[in-house]
């Protein structure tokens, strides 16, 4: 990729441009900074967009793969001769086998379930926590706080057992109660969420306090709201991380009515043997609710991962 | 919850000294993230510790406290070191790619090129997709006699590969498979560092004649050194905890060579039943990661001075 930078040492730099071609330069220009950061040669620009468009086609083929697959009959799929186009022609053949079997809508609307209340409870009960450790005072707050922060470095990976052995105690496995709470626990939110309410002046709480609010109204009316970005933020990222989760539903659920999207379509891998094109049409319906969303709310998203994904650091 | 309750009674006089009672609103306030906390980090991890000095077992039902012993036994099963160093393995040849591309597309990507809502779907859309349907994709995709993979190489007149079936190939299949599906993360945040460095800093350069190859080593990497440490360790962190994608696409075979560390947990816990024994392993996997933690983070304070 750097490779394709070098020829631009050389290139020189041409005094005059023509008319049009310093438009489109500008243009370029104001769309990011493309002279900037790749300089006024032509060549290197037509050599990166090469280089990008390679990149996309590959990143983008094996989706294009699963579609193509999902469309195709189950003849076509495994044929060994015509693999890319098929004899056939396309057909949603798949897709209805798909989702007359019933379970991929089920396990759909729970993940939405599940995924909502591990979001709602998660913010919530984090923005709570960080308010109480960035406006209030109270033993042992420092120390707790501490701890918090500390617990950031446990893998939610070496609790499974213990979880499971909890679950099994508490007599709560195959409960949806037994997939939700232990996603909950979410330590860097509230270290985030802190030093987001860190950040925010005192002057507006403190003409709310004169005016006679306290703790709550404080937090419920002044602060969230002027947090709506920082809340959303955490909140997009907490519900594709719970959309998402597989070792913990996987371990926690074996009806086959409570499982979650990530799960369920796993489980049913082998019982539709090698039927590739009901396979993939499974995936594809799978894949598409966080796709179709991330369309629509992209910036949002983008917004999201780098505020949050570096966990505040 | 109990909190709203508080808010009538906080502080009835303006500017008067906190009245005392027997509940601060600022633990009401953090008591419902404690209580969870509690219960589902703090005594699962202290009932790990605990299970791993026992027998638990998911048969018997009385555990028997054996001391030392699951450590001891863990120390000398060859299955765990071959496990952890799958582990690490896979942290290496996976973290390279997944900071090194990402930071090669956000650089591409940052040009300005037109397409950009195109390139940002193309590369963040896989990080999307939870890890059964990257599973399902990939498992098709690698399929030796019908997978696309193999279809291409064909025509390309090459022999097939057995992706996920020869041992010495599927560690490398299944990072590939990691860096399709997770390298849109770390792509973001370098997007995000890019589009932070100020653009005086070019235009200075751009007046002082620096080409762009000159521009990029002299500004906009060492600009995005800090970023690239931070994404670095996350990544590694993120990588010794892999299990999902292995554990779906190649159940940690064949014969056992990609099985990492925490699929050994699993394994050991859930398949073998020995509960006891798994928290044993959990903590020494634990016990890993913490050095790991702590080596990076004494580099970082040691590259802040």
């Amino acid at each position: 990729m750097t490779s394709t930078d070098l020829p631009v040492r050389t290139a020189p730099t041409p005094q005059t441009l023509p008319p049009i071609r310093e438009l489109r330069v500008r243009r370029a220009a104001r769309r990011g900074q493309t002279n900037l950061t790749l300089g006024n040669s032509r060549l290197t620009r037509v050599l990166a967009l090469a280089a990008l468009t390679v990149m996309a086609v590959v990143w983008l083929l094996p989706m294009a793969w699963a579609l193509l697959t999902a469309f195709k009959s189950e003849a076509d799929a495994s044929s060994p001769t015509h693999w890319f186009w098929p004899q056939g022609g396309f057909t949603l053949d798949g897709f209805r086998t798909v989702w007359e079997r019933g379970d991929l809508p089920l396990w759909m609307l729970n993940s939405l379930f599940i995924s909502t209340a591990v979001t709602v409870i998660t913010v919530l009960v984090s923005a709570m926590a960080g308010y109480a450790f960035s406006r209030t005072r109270f033993a042992g707050r420092r120390w707790l706080f501490l701890l918090t922060v500390a617990a950031v470095l446990v893998p939610p990976q070496i609790l499974i057992v213990p979880w499971f052995r909890q679950m099994l105690t508490l007599n709560l496995l195959d409960t949806y109660a037994a997939v939700i709470l232990p996603q909950t626990v979410a330590p860097v939110m509230v270290f985030i969420l802190k030093k987001h309410f860190d950040s925010l002046p005192h002057e507006l709480e403190e003409a709310a306090r004169i005016d006679g609010a306290g703790h709550w109204r404080i937090f419920w009316s002044v602060l969230l709201p002027l947090s709506r970005p920082m809340l959303a933020a955490v909140a997009i990222f907490v519900f594709i991380g719970a959309w998402n989760n597989f070792l913990w539903p996987f371990v926690s659920t074996s009806d086959p009515t409570l499982m979650t999207l990530p799960v369920g379509i796993t489980s049913v891998k082998d019982a539709y043997g090698i039927q590739y094109a009901q396979t993939m049409a499974s995936a594809v319906l799978a894949a598409l609710p966080l796709v179709v969303v991330f369309m629509f709310f992209q910036r949002h998203i983008v917004k999201s991962v780098a505020t949050t994904g570096l966990g505040g650091q | 919850m109990s909190s709203p309750h508080a808010s009538p009674h906080a502080s009835p006089r303006p500017g008067a000294p906190s009245v005392r009672r027997s509940v601060p609103p600022g633990l009401l306030f953090a008591l419902p993230f404690l209580i969870l906390f509690a219960m589902f980090l703090l005594w699962p991890l202290g009932q790990g510790l605990w299970m791993s000095l026992t027998d638990t077992s998911l048969s018997v039902h009385d555990p028997a406290f054996i001391g030392v012993d699951n450590f001891t036994e863990a120390l000398q099963d060859t299955e765990m070191w071959r496990s952890l160093g799958h582990t690490v393995w896979f942290t290496l040849i996976s973290t390279v790619p997944l900071v090194g591309v990402a930071l090669g597309l956000a650089l591409l990507v940052h040009t300005g090129l037109p397409g950009q809502w195109v390139w940002r779907l193309a590369f963040f859309a896989p990080y999307l997709l939870p890890v059964g349907v990257v599973s399902l994709l990939w498992l098709w995709l690698y399929q030796p006699d019908l997978g696309l993979y193999n279809h291409l190489l064909g025509s390309l007149g090459l022999d097939q590969v057995g992706w996920l079936s020869d041992e010495s190939v599927a560690m490398w299949a299944i990072a590939l498979t990691t860096l399709w599906w997770t390298v849109g993360f770390n792509f973001l945040l370098y997007l995000a560092a890019l589009q932070s460095i100020p653009d005086h800093l070019y235009e200075a350069s751009a007046i002082d004649g620096a080409g762009a190859w000159r521009r990029l080593w002299s500004i906009t990497l060492p600009q995005l050194s800090r970023i690239t440490v931070v994404i670095t360790v996350l990544q590694i962190l993120a990588s010794l905890k892999v299990f999902d994608q292995v554990y779906l696409l190649t159940k940690g075979g064949p014969n056992g060579s990609t099985r990492p560390v925490v699929e050994y947990i699993y394994d050991v816990g859930f398949t073998g039943y020995r509960l006891g024994y798994a928290s044993a392993i959990s903590y020494v996997f634990f016990t890993l990661v913490l050095v790991a933690s702590a080596t990076q983070y004494a580099a970082l304070r040691r590259r802040e001075k």
